[in-house]
């Protein structure tokens, strides 16, 4: 059996979070991988940040509290700092570089971290840390919509999971609407080579 | 075809908690559900509601006007002799207790299945009120699932549980347990489903007047010991492990509780009491459980329900067993469990060493910017507050003026920079309230009501108010969806997705009919002539009602087939 691993995937609502979840479950059924899944539904999904957690390896609980993530799968990189507290020094976090600006930043209400000086902090203090721009390489792969499955070819691309490029390929075509398969194979592939 | 319908028996499939719940219904042969959206139990009705417009449905649905309507049609469907179902929130059971409370005298004949999902943590509610005391407040058998398979097998085994005590059962989700996704494995769809049944009449049965509900109190009281047999002897009652100290736990403790158990290696300490059936309250079985324990620590989230019975029956065994949980001091009554909480707790509980994990130094980290939630891009609300606001400080009276407001998306205008909602308590308080606001001040008062919550609990107290001569303008914001909820429809629904046939009910009927005179419709987006229309309104005195008319934003491109580019 697997080792168990509990993957926090954070970001901003309508970045395809739940989904980016969704495929990672469908892979891990194809591959008998014992696997739970919990999402955050309702008012949070308005403008607001999305959680979801993946439990691979028999993991029964549905919820990461403060050090139990081994991943941080960061669509964003303002919700990558406000999960870090989830992360121990051994976690791997990967984020994407591209920020969604928060309304209350541009109402002046408050500042947006300077994440250059985050991201060396991450590089030096997690086990494991890629920052990528999701953002431009779904767009290089044809749809701006495929942040999340660049960010899934990113996990992938480590080799954390038992998951195989393939496997992930197949779980696309099965789950993803027929006219968007080829955009979002091609953004897993950036994603994995991205982290390379 | 709906995926829940085609999925074949022995596949195993991702399934989310709530999803497993109807395919628990299509395998146990449900013929009528009812219910009124709200999370976290809402993506039930949503499938219900799809199946059911699905040719040759083996499922009658439909979305009532509240909990309570729901539980009726439910209930009445039960009667007569058809397996039925009704969900909701935890704060919809409020609304149907009125039925609950008396069906549960009179009980059912096909099996009837009442599915409601608290929601500890309040991540999308008002309070987090643990539904398992209405369970021993109504005296039903409640089924606690921890898993989205345990959600089928439940769901179905409920039915099984209802027939044989003629008496509806109450299955208990909580958010973590709705809205988290597993491989479930399907059963066989039930072929022979009954959707038509005859009612029996029965003299001293259904209609409880005092005389009959003697008896059937008395009835119900010796129901209430079968279903604890049952339960005693429920395989969803068990034991796991057999080390010296017990650890009680349902719902989604248990999942916290087996991983705090394997993390800390602790597997010959403990035996875990599992009670997928924990009320009525199975002593036997626990007693049982319990046999030759050192403690006992009880895992559950927010009432300590288990606790205080399990309490009782040691007292009454004169068992000098010692019992930590709430009570002790080591877990909290508040909020959904932390799964690291629990592990400390287990650990202690061990006498294991906990080992916190190490994180790096984050003190450095500045006060992040926040993403509270907000109406969407476009949203018809946002510019109703508005003009209000506008016309209301044109009148000089913005000051002195109160807010009531309800339940739904328009809640959010509570948050600058509209900060229009000053008191709530649940769905048609605005309207009830601002008839008290009338009567005990002398401010203005303006209430804020959405379409759908207005024909779940708003026409009630706007009959009272008229016939009490109150003073205040309600502002009915008509966007013609169940919005907040994922759009489920109503019955004033005027814009309607493809296919849907049902009449529409026109708020200004209503609301004319009620006796209201002084009347307005306004569209939100064309600013003056709505703060003109506004201004005048606002001047009147009586019950006065503003019917704001646009469709939410993300319904309208839904209907009309999504993409507008």
């Amino acid at each position: 059996m697997m080792d168990r691993k509990r993957i926090l995937i954070t970001g901003v609502g309508g970045q395809g979070n739940l989904l980016a979840a969704r495929l990672l479950g469908h892979a891990a059924i194809t591959m008998d991988i014992p696997v739970r899944i919990s999402e955050v539904h309702g008012m949070a999904q308005r403008g607001g940040v999305v959680e979801s957690a993946v439990m691979l390896g028999g993991i029964e609980s549905p919820i990461i509290s403060r050090g139990q993530a081994d991943v941080l799968l960061s669509f964003e990189p303002l919700e990558t700092l406000r999960s870090l507290n989830k992360c121990s020094s051994k976690s791997t976090v990967i984020t994407n570089t591209r920020p969604i600006v928060p309304f209350t930043v541009k109402l002046g209400q408050a500042e947006y971290p300077e994440m250059d000086e985050w991201f060396s902090f991450m590089e030096k203090n997690f086990a494991r840390f890629h920052a990528i721009d999701a953002d431009a390489m779904a767009r290089e792969a044809g749809t701006a919509k495929a942040v999340n499955v660049v960010m899934l070819g990113a996990l992938i691309g480590t080799g954390i999971l038992p998951f195989s490029r393939a496997v992930m390929e197949e779980t696309i075509k099965n789950v993803v609407k027929p006219k968007f398969v080829d955009a979002n194979i091609k953004a897993l592939g950036l994603g994995a080579e991205a982290v390379q | 075809m709906h995926p829940l319908l085609k999925y074949c028996s022995g596949e195993r499939r991702l399934l989310l908690g709530n999803e497993a719940v109807v395919r628990g219904l299509l395998e146990a042969g449900c013929g009528v559900a009812a219910a009124y959206p709200g999370t976290p139990s809402s993506e039930i009705g949503n499938n219900l509601f799809f199946i059911a417009q699905e040719e040759d449905s083996p499922i009658y649905f439909e979305f009532s006007t509240n909990e309570k309507v729901a539980m009726e049609v439910a209930a009445a469907a039960a009667a007569s002799g058809v397996r039925s179902f009704t969900c909701m929130k935890h704060v919809g059971m409020n609304v149907a207790s009125d039925v609950m409370m008396t069906l549960a005298y009179i009980g059912v004949k096909g099996g009837m299945v009442i599915f409601v999902a608290d929601d500890p943590s309040m991540h999308s509610s008002q309070n987090e009120q643990d539904s398992r005391i209405f369970a021993r407040f109504a005296n039903l058998p409640m089924l606690e699932p921890s898993s989205p398979q345990e959600m089928k097998d439940m769901t179905i085994e409920a039915f099984e549980i209802s027939e044989a005590l003629e008496l509806p059962v109450i299955v208990r989700s909580t958010t973590r347990t709705s809205h988290v996704s597993g491989p479930v494995i399907m059963g066989d769809r039930c072929q022979d489903v009954k959707r038509r049944g005859r009612f029996q009449k029965e003299l001293f049965r259904w209609v409880p007047v005092p005389a009959v509900a003697r008896q059937r109190h008395k009835w119900l009281l010796e129901q209430v010991d079968r279903a604890e047999d049952m339960a005693v002897s429920s395989g969803f009652n068990r034991v796991e492990g057999n080390g010296p100290r017990a650890i009680l736990c349902s719902g989604v403790s248990v999942s916290h509780v087996r991983d705090a158990v394997n993390d800390l290696g602790v597997h010959d300490r403990v035996r875990l009491v599992v009670m997928g059936f924990p009320l009525p309250f199975p002593k036997r079985f626990v007693m049982d459980a319990l046999e030759g324990v050192e403690k006992v620590l009880v895992v559950e989230e927010l009432e300590p329900v288990m606790e205080e019975q399990l309490r009782l029956m040691l007292d009454d065994a004169e068992m000098d067993l010692p019992v930590f949980g709430k009570a002790s001091g080591d877990l909290p009554r508040l909020y959904e469990f932390q799964p690291t909480d629990v592990a400390r707790v287990v650990a202690k509980f061990t006498d294991e060493d906990f080992s916190e994990p190490v994180l790096p130094d984050l003190s450095g980290m500045p006060d992040l910017p926040m993403r509270p939630p907000t109406m969407c891009k476009g949203c018809p609300h946002r510019e109703t507050y508005n003009n209000v606001k506008e016309a209301l400080k044109q009148l000089g009276i913005e000051e002195n003026t109160i807010y009531p407001s309800d339940i739904g998306c328009y809640t959010l205008a509570l948050l600058p920079p509209i900060k229009m909602a000053d008191y709530l308590t649940c769905m048609g308080s605005s309207v009830g309230t601002s008839a008290g606001f009338s009567a005990a001040t002398d401010q203005k008062v303006v209430s804020f009501i959405g379409d759908s919550t207005f024909f779940h609990s708003g026409l009630s107290p706007l009959a009272s108010a008229v016939h009490n001569k109150h003073n205040f303008c309600l502002v009915i914001l008509d966007n013609s969806t169940t919005a907040m909820t994922g759009q489920q429809p109503h019955p004033g629904i005027w814009l309607k997705p493809p296919g849907f046939d049902k009449p529409t009910i026109s708020i200004e009927d209503v609301v004319k009919a009620m006796g209201v005179k002084n009347f307005v419709r306004i569209n939100p987006y064309k600013k003056q002539e709505a703060v003109a229309a506004l201004k005048e309104i606002l001047s009147m005195d009586g019950v006065c009602v503003v019917l704001s008319e646009a469709p939410c934003v993300l319904y309208k491109k839904r209907v009309s087939g999504g993409r507008k580019k």
